[in-house]
């Protein structure tokens, strides 16, 4: 496997179990917060009191190991290649929204799904990196 | 109170990525095994630019929070991307990254689809 190959490899394996990182740890997280009992409010007591709650506290987990997968991803790849290819986690989350708390997807909402897959394939085709890397260490 | 929770979420999202993507491609490849996850929260803990950058990211994430309680998942999700064109341009100027007209389309065609999700 050439060095180009192998970076490209590693750039879609990060972005795989980013996409799958994300919405995940945000279902979970607004499954948390839509049964807390109390309304979140700029009172730092009731965050907390939410962050111990399992669901909260699952999707927390998860963001955070997101945040870090990201950031190997960006140490890969440009900020304008991430943010369209990592957009197809949008359409999960609309999906996850319908299928886990009952949210409806109407047809202008698939068609605007059926647009992030163009635009994620379109950019998906382009260099993922064009400005110079550090040489840090894998 | 939805839209200012929703700006506080755009533009601190923007910062923070803007500064995470400046200060990763300056640390060189990274991984995420078990070694790869601890130097990178070591590098959160001591790299000024990402510690701001995770400041950022904590109050998109608490503004996120009480968005997401309010509001359905499948507005607050897609809306907050309104961050992305805001990023993309940012990205051009600031990083210098070579936003093509490929990339450019892709991106475009993303932001709409993102948009028609939001609602």
């Amino acid at each position: 496997m050439t060095a180009a190959r192998g970076t490209r490899f590693r750039t879609y394996s990060l972005l795989g179990l980013f996409v799958f990182l994300r919405p995940v740890g945000n279902l979970s997280l607004a499954w948390g917060t839509k049964h807390f009992p109390q309304e979140l409010s700029l009172n730092p007591v009731v965050y907390l009191r939410a962050m111990v709650d399992p669901f909260v506290a699952l999707g927390i987990a998860m963001l955070i190991l997101s945040l870090l997968t990201r950031l190997a991803l960006l140490s890969l790849a440009d900020l304008s290649f991430v943010l369209p290819v990592t957009a197809i986690g949008y359409v999960l989350a609309a999906l996850f929204g319908q299928m886990f708390l009952h949210e409806a997807v109407n047809a202008q909402q698939w068609m605007g799904t059926a647009l992030i897959f163009m635009g994620t394939g379109l950019v998906g085709s382009t260099k993922q990196n064009t400005t110079p890397t550090g040489k840090g260490s894998a | 109170m939805k839209w200012i929770l929703l700006s506080i979420v755009v533009t601190a999202t923007a910062l923070s990525d803007i500064l995470q993507s400046h200060e990763m491609k300056r640390a060189g490849e990274q991984s995420v095994g078990a070694r790869g996850l601890a130097r990178l929260l070591k590098m959160i803990a001591v790299r000024r630019d990402l510690i701001l950058s995770i400041v950022c990211l904590a109050l998109s994430f608490f503004a996120f929070m009480a968005l997401v309680q309010a509001e359905p998942l499948s507005f607050a999700v897609p809306a907050s991307a309104a961050s992305f064109i805001l990023e993309t341009a940012l990205a051009k100027v600031v990083l210098k990254e070579k936003v093509g007209v490929r990339r450019g389309t892709g991106a475009l065609l993303v932001l709409g689809g993102v948009m028609l999700l939001a609602r």
